[in-house]
């Protein structure tokens, strides 16, 4: 049976799909701009102006934000599952994101004097990092790292952010609840040129980083005592996995709030398409989560035209079954 | 290739688990670590396969210090095949095989057709060419056994550390991965927890005894019947048979001694 799908050719028809899905996201929304339309104006040809400014100005930065952090949360997912050996891992059970809902209701609810006068995205990012350095600090014992302390640490940490969170929600009025309960199911739609830069940088430079590390990610899973064996530091290579998957869920959650079960689902998703090969596995979950993340946005802003509702809710809405699912499959 | 283990002292957590323990493996040799529960056989392999480092004395291969090397170089010569091994069963055999050639590659190198070969000819060796395409996770124990076995030929080592390799193993498994190991014509350090195996297939015996070793050398040599009453608690003597086979015979009467086994360190 496990005649695995030939990688190559399946990147390939996965890259075009991105971007056919991306310019077919980039057409539709509130105003609609017809496909042929769309590709000139991408290309820099002439066209409407009001379609001209709303592509550019709002709907490409939103699409590739979406892209980024689907490809983001996917592959912070892919890590840690193997990171924390436990196949039910995300950027959320290790209580990231719930550091960054701090940060950023924090600014959103008592203005950004209390963050030392960070915005929304950046304390978000600060929140981020504190909690994953409190994870850290919390997940080793005697130098050494271990996947069950990891996982208490940001279960314990997570909740306790958590309630901090809810108490800032109770202080908050019904305008500033709003914006908050809007961040913390995630969006994309305040996407600016301006905030892509950094987490464009830090997606691209954690993906590619982490394909190179394919071969001992695969070693890892092994166990800690057959990884040590066939030449791997454990230790540095946990510090660093955990570093990097925390800087990636902190960035992309810093601009686009809590987008829960994507870094969940999509692993898995290409797991039992592609096999469980991290060689394989994360230049595919690079790209299907990029796609899955702007079909969903995409989604988000036409089911309930002309209103938008938050990623979170679709990606909740596919992820749990999908949970549900995978917890009842055996091997899983 | 040589192996020498000098006066390892490990302790862990504030408890002291082996003391000054010695021992050595002759080019080709494959050397038995056998001993009750807790006697500190999968540690001093610990040491050896550089996943714990002793507090003192040190573990040399052919003279080299192993703690001295990076441990990618230290696992192109020492390869291990363990029982905490959590590989997960959706790989398949030919993935699992591959992660032998692990240490023989920086970050920018990717597999060439010598790595192909060296796998192919593991998995030869190691019996598992039919097994190409299965699942991990498909397999029964002792073709599970035989995949890890060829992983680590797939490092290319000159050291085979085994932990407990037949454990949970049907007899005729057992025997057939013994048998491989055997005909490897590798250097190995084993640790057996069947006596009459290991006395079936090791050239010398290691006992060890509450983290000190309780005596060393040719089978019959390391399991006189003193040896088997203190460390294992049996009434028992091994012996050559007219076959040239080491077998151990167990006395009549109660299965247990009832005499002293003992000392945790």
């Amino acid at each position: 049976m496990p005649r695995r799908l030939p990688l190559v050719p399946c990147l390939a028809v996965l890259a075009v799909a991105l971007l056919l899905s991306m310019l077919v996201a980039v057409g539709v929304g509130s105003v609609d701009v017809p496909l042929g339309e769309t590709w000139d104006i991408v290309t820099g040809h002439a066209a409407d102006p009001v379609n001209t400014k709303i592509i550019l100005d709002y709907r490409i930065p939103r699409v590739l934000l979406a892209a980024l952090a689907g490809a983001g949360l996917s592959i912070a997912g892919a890590v840690l599952q193997a990171l924390v050996a436990n196949p039910l891992a995300d950027p959320y059970v290790l209580g990231i994101s719930s550091g960054a809902s701090v940060g950023a209701v924090l600014v959103m609810t008592m203005g950004s004097a209390v963050a030392g006068g960070l915005g929304v995205s950046s304390a978000a990012f600060a929140g981020a990092m504190a909690a994953a350095l409190i994870v850290f600090a919390l997940g080793q014992r005697r130098g050494r790292l271990t996947p069950t302390r990891l996982v208490l640490s940001g279960v314990a940490v997570g909740y306790v952010l958590l309630a901090v969170t809810s108490y800032l929600q109770l202080k908050a009025d019904a305008d500033e609840l709003r914006k908050v309960m809007f961040w913390m199911l995630g969006s994309v739609a305040g996407a600016r040129w301006e905030q892509l830069p950094t987490v464009a940088v830090v997606v691209v430079a954690c993906a590619l980083g982490l394909m190179l590390y394919g071969r001992r990610l695969n070693a890892l899973v092994t166990g800690e005592e057959s990884a040590t064996a066939l030449g791997l530091d454990v230790r540095r290579a946990r510090v660093g996995l955990l570093a990097v998957s925390s800087l990636l869920t902190g960035a992309v959650v810093a601009v686009a709030g809590g987008i829960g079960f994507v870094g969940l689902m999509v692993p898995h998703l290409v797991r039992l398409a592609f096999g469980a090969d991290h060689r394989r596995l994360l230049p595919l979950v690079t790209l299907v989560g990029a796609i899955y993340m702007v079909l969903v946005d995409l989604l988000s802003r036409t089911v309930d035209r002309p209103a938008e509702l938050p990623l979170g809710i679709f990606t909740a809405v596919f992820g749990a079954p999908f949970f549900a699912w995978l917890l009842r499959r055996e091997e899983a | 290739m040589r192996l020498r283990v000098d006066g390892v002292c490990v302790r862990l957590g504030g408890t002291p688990i082996l003391h000054e323990v010695s021992l050595a493996a002759e080019s080709g040799q494959v050397v038995g670590l056998v001993g009750p529960n807790g006697s500190g056989k999968s540690t001093l392999l610990r040491t050896v396969y550089r996943s714990l480092r002793p507090e003192s004395g040190d573990v040399r291969l052919d003279g080299h210090d192993v703690w001295a090397w990076p441990s990618r170089t230290a696992a192109r010569r020492i390869a291990a095949v363990l029982q905490d091994d959590a590989t997960p069963p959706t790989m398949t055999v030919a993935e699992v095989v591959e992660l032998g050639r692990t240490p023989h590659h920086g970050l920018f190198d990717r597999n060439g057709p010598g790595d192909r070969a060296v796998v192919r000819e593991a998995m030869k060796r190691a019996g598992v060419l039919a097994l190409d395409g299965r699942r991990f996770g498909s397999l029964s124990g002792g073709e599970r056994q035989r995949v890890q076995l060829a992983r680590a030929l797939a490092q290319e080592p000159r050291l085979l550390i085994l932990d407990e390799p037949t454990n949970h193993l049907d007899i005729r498994a057992r025997f057939e991965l013994l048998d491989l190991v055997r005909d490897l014509g590798t250097t190995t350090l084993a640790v057996m927890h069947e006596l009459d195996l290991a006395a079936r297939v090791c050239d010398s015996l290691v006992v060890l005894h509450g983290g000190r070793v309780a005596a060393a050398g040719p089978v019959l040599d390391a399991l006189t019947p003193k040896v088997l009453s203190r460390v294992f608690g049996v009434r028992a003597r091994a012996a050559r048979d007219p076959d040239g086979i080491i077998r151990i015979t167990y006395a009549a009467g109660p299965l247990a001694d009832g005499g002293p086994v003992a000392p945790r360190p």
